[in-house]
């Protein structure tokens, strides 16, 4: 039984969607809206903030609250927004600039504070705003405006970034798998504290096929292992792969060959607070291993909105103070009155206040 | 008792000067608590070096904490000490130049030894001699030997009997003030009575070495009476300008039906506001420590947008990180307030000196044409009111306000007759109250302010950002609309003057001359005007706490008088803002640049120039 009956067309606003045509972008509003609808909460309690960047338009689109902040800054607003208010929805709309770049540290204190909001990371590799230049997430050797001979900088892995900064929730899913990005995006909003998605995402424009290795549909259970809870790491158009630990490394082995049979394979469990693990499977690239997609970790811990809630409630339950005049009145004071003393004077009077 | 000498005085300045370990600034808030509840008026200005534990012994580490207490209302904490408690050389040498002549100069005699004479860079032994303090009143006290002999019963080890010097120091003062030492005692009881009974002993018993000392010395040690100052009846407190800042945002909360939020970042001199805020979780205030500047303002600006009353604390320096945001609560027009406590700049500057230059950044140091509300608090309690109006004006207007403090205000403290809420106006936030007729953009015809339509209400969902937008909330580059629209920013914050009062002149409404001062100046502004006036000079005092924008009767003012002069501790900033919006006038400056308040004295001086030319 659902108590709204939404589908995906009651979040959307009547703005014009300005994104080039065969963007990433399209896909993930979509799969955003339709997980939107999905969750059964309250349309006039949602709030999208975004910094700048393409994928930042994202609120305009939408027909719930919505803030197009400044460059960098979505985490913060965003915590500020839902420290405020814990009862609202709040999902941040950012990009890979915006949030590892100019915005690295707001986003790292976001997770570190397990502050309960959905962070959906549009990760192209590049700024497509303004047409081109590399990103923290671009790698190494990649030629762009601003590094016409190649950077020599190494790139960020977003999920090493969540997980070292105490992350609880980290997921990874394709622009052009919608099905799937839905089914992240719901984990995600079910989880308690804060959520990081990061979407692999195609700039057609500054970036075209950059992730195409991994994202060709053709070589999909080849290139990518679907991870979910409680089932084994396997993968492979005949199902057929799977990953082991070995020597404390993760290898890829197939089943049937060198006495390996499915129970030999590792089972994901995003619950378990095991960062060495979920690092590693962060850290998988092609050829060696398929690229983990899916919840990588999910584990519970204090969330800040609501502790700050609590610690508010605990210390009001056995306050001596309750309201202002109490305070004012509370401490060193001292009472003067005396003939010499005169009438006191409002500091508002004869001043034009209302 | 032969020699006692007995001094009445009208007015006192007592400077405490020791190492920044010491505990000087306990020493002085001890001594002017004691004498607020006597019934003095105070002035109290602390003063301390920017390192934590600076180099021992030498003048850069001195921290110093001065009170003035008076039979009439105190409005600084005095230009020149009476009395100078000094705990070493180095507090000698950087004091010397801020004593009256005659005054009486209380030091530690066991720490004017070689080493410390030599730390302080005297060049010889007699450092009376090289400073030209001797014909001071030197009274040498033994105080390290004295607190060490008192303490020996005790088993206590060495740095914690020296920790107990200061209490030597204040003892002996209460002594020659006559202060009872009831509200110490009560003090130290309170605070190492249950975790160290020790230390609570150690630090009662030298105390009352101290008062014991002045009282079997008299012959030597004058006695000052200052009699209680007839004042508005009431109850009072002491409050210093960064405490009362925090208080008036919760009043304005309180009023207002709102929710306090303060996202803040940690900075010198403005940390106080946070931490009194972070105090107060019983009267549900929000305190965000954020990760740094930016987001100290950026959750603020997430907390009005989610309908919290929301305000961010800083100084100098992280207001200039705090500036991109500010233009987007400009440009988003949510109700914010930004408190500035000014220090000493630029860059990283004089982080504990006070300073009033960082009022052009707050006019215009923002990107595009981008205005906001600036007022100006003028004393420690009246922070209080301007900090609940900044409130109140950014509530009922929809408009970022900035409020101006600065070092000197935030750390100096003055009895406070407090109000009641009774006394303060009401606060009615702009809360969008129609669904159907509610557009983002939409503006009170009279005051401009648009509605304010908080996530959770329902059928007002709507998108607004750092684009300019039309009144439909729509990204719009249309260029109509970005011409009308940086005009309704600007008239909006001008129609706040409908809600300010009008300039008040302080003395005869004309004359030959009209000092013009804002802010933290207030106390040094009032007290020199008043000097001349006494000399029959036709001085008197416009003090501007509203600067944008400015009261509507500021030309008329300045009309009636045949020369102004502007003082500000910068090089010039409120003069130039002024002959920019009121080009008519000519205004002469005295400007400051010393990390120190004015001092009357250097008021008049320049005063009188301006008269005689």
């Amino acid at each position: 039984m659902t108590k709204f009956n939404y589908t995906a067309k009651d979040f959307k606003s009547a703005a014009e969607v300005r994104w080039c045509p065969g963007c990433g972008d399209f896909a993930i509003m979509n799969a955003v809206q339709k997980t939107m609808a999905d969750m059964d909460i309250d349309h006039k309690d949602f709030a999208v903030i975004s910094g700048i960047g393409c994928s930042s338009r994202f609120p305009y689109y939408m027909s719930t609250y919505g803030f197009h902040t400044i460059h960098g800054r979505a985490a913060a607003i965003a915590s500020g927004v839902k420290s405020a208010n814990p009862d609202l929805t709040v999902w941040v709309m950012t990009g890979d600039g915006d949030s590892l770049a100019i915005g690295g540290n707001h986003f790292i204190h976001l997770v570190r504070r397990n502050i309960n909001l959905n962070l959906v990371l549009f990760n192209n590799k590049i700024y497509g705003l303004t047409k081109g230049q590399y990103s923290p997430t671009s790698d190494r050797g990649k030629i762009t405006k601003t590094s016409p001979f190649g950077t020599i900088e190494d790139s960020f892995v977003p999920g090493q970034l969540v997980l070292g900064s105490r992350g609880t929730f980290f997921a990874r899913a394709l622009d052009n798998n919608m099905k799937h990005t839905q089914e992240v995006l719901t984990e995600a909003a079910l989880h308690q504290g804060t959520s990081i998605v990061e979407i692999l995402q195609n700039c057609v424009i500054f970036n075209d096929g950059i992730h195409d290795y991994i994202s060709d549909p053709k070589f999909r259970s080849e290139r990518q292992i679907f991870l979910r809870k409680g089932q084994p790491m396997i993968f492979g158009e005949q199902e057929d792969k799977g990953l082991i630990l070995e020597k404390g490394k993760l290898k890829v082995v197939k089943i049937g060959e060198n006495g390996i049979t499915r129970e030999d394979i590792l089972v994901h469990e995003p619950s378990d607070d095991n960062l060495g693990l979920q690092v590693a499977l962060i850290n998988m690239t092609l050829p060696e291993f398929p690229v983990a997609m899916g919840v990588i970790r999910s584990v519970e811990a204090p969330v800040y909105d609501q502790e700050m809630k609590k610690q508010i409630e605990t210390v009001q339950q056995k306050r001596r103070i309750t309201c202002m005049d109490e305070l004012l009145q509370s401490g060193n004071t001292w009472i003067v009155e005396g003939e010499n003393c005169s009438e006191p004077v409002k500091f508002f009077d004869n001043k034009c206040f209302g | 008792m032969k020699n006692t000498k007995v001094i009445e005085l009208e007015e006192v300045a007592i400077r405490f000067s020791g190492d920044s370990g010491d505990g000087m600034q306990l020493t002085g808030t001890l001594f002017s608590d004691t004498s607020a509840l006597l019934g003095n008026d105070i002035s109290t200005f602390p003063d301390y070096p920017s390192e934590i534990r600076a180099p021992q012994g030498t003048v850069g580490g001195v921290s110093g904490f001065q009170v003035q207490l008076g039979t009439k209302k105190v409005t600084t904490p005095g230009d020149l000490a009476h009395v100078l408690v000094a705990m070493n050389p180095a507090a000698l040498k950087a004091n010397a130049l801020f004593l009256n002549p005659a005054a009486s100069i209380i030091f530690d005699v066991d720490s004017f030894s070689g080493k410390n004479l030599e730390k302080a860079q005297f060049k010889t032994d007699d450092p009376f001699t090289e400073l030209k303090l001797n014909d001071y009143s030197l009274i040498p006290v033994p105080i390290t030997s004295m607190t060490k002999e008192s303490l020996k019963e005790l088993e206590l080890d060495n740095k914690s009997i020296l920790r107990c010097k200061n209490m030597f120091a204040l003892g002996l003062i209460c002594w020659m003030f006559d202060r009872p030492l009831d509200y110490i005692e009560k003090f130290i009881q309170s605070k190492f009575g249950k975790k160290s009974p020790l230390i609570a002993e150690a630090n009662l018993i030298v105390l009352h070495t101290g008062y014991n000392y002045g009282m079997n010395l008299q012959h030597m040690t004058p006695q000052y009476i200052v009699h209680p100052a007839p004042i508005e009846k009431g109850t009072y407190r002491n409050i210093n300008g960064n405490n009362a800042t925090a208080w008036g945002f919760i009043a304005a909360a309180e009023k207002s039906g709102l929710d306090l939020f303060i996202g803040s970042y940690p900075i010198t001199p403005a940390t106080d506001i946070l931490q009194a805020l972070a105090e107060r979780k019983d009267l549900g205030v929000k305190s965000f420590q954020a990760e740094d500047e930016i987001a100290g303002i950026c959750t603020t600006i997430g907390a009005a947008f989610a309908g919290d009353l929301a305000v961010t604390s800083t100084s100098g320096p992280g207001f200039a990180l705090k500036s991109e945001a500010l233009g987007l609560s400009v440009m988003a027009e949510l109700p914010i307030v930004v408190v500035n406590v000014q220090r000493g700049g630029p860059s990283t500057g004089l982080p504990t000196k006070t300073e009033q230059s960082d009022l052009l950044q707050t006019l215009y140091g923002r990107n595009g044409e981008s205005p906001v509300v600036v007022l100006a608090a003028s004393t420690p309690s009246d922070c209080f009111y301007f900090a609940f109006l900044s409130a109140k004006i950014a509530l009922e207007r929809m408009v970022p306000v900035v409020l101006l403090t600065d070092g000197f205000l935030g750390n100096g403290s003055e009895p406070w007759r407090v109000p009641t809420m009774d006394e303060l106006p009401s606060i009615t936030p702009r809360k969008a109250k129609n669904p159907e007729s509610f557009r983002p953009y939409n503006r009170d015809p009279e005051t401009l302010a648009r509605d304010w339509a908080i996530p959770g209400m329902e059928g007002f969902e709507h998108r607004i950002g750092g684009l300019e937008k039309n009144v439909a909330g729509a990204v719009s580059h249309d260029p109509d609309t970005h011409q009308r629209n940086s005009e309704i920013r600007a008239a909006k914050v001008e129609k706040v003057v409908t809600m300010i009062p009008d300039l008040a002149v302080e003395g005869e409404p004309e004359g030959d001359l009209l000092v013009v001062g804002w802010g933290g100046t207030y106390g040094h502004m009032i007290s020199s005007v008043q000097a001349m006036h006494k000399a029959g000079k036709k001085v008197s005092l416009a003090h501007f706490n509203y600067i944008k924008p400015l009261p509507a009767n500021t030309g008329e003012i300045f009309s009636k008088f045949k020369k102004i002069v502007v003082c500000e501790l910068n090089m010039g900033q409120f003069a130039s803002y002024l002959r920019d919006k009121l080009p008519q006038f000519t205004y002469h400056q005295v400007n400051k640049m010393k990390g120190l308040p004015f001092s009357v004295h250097e008021l008049v001086e320049n005063f009188d120039k301006l008269l005689e030319a």
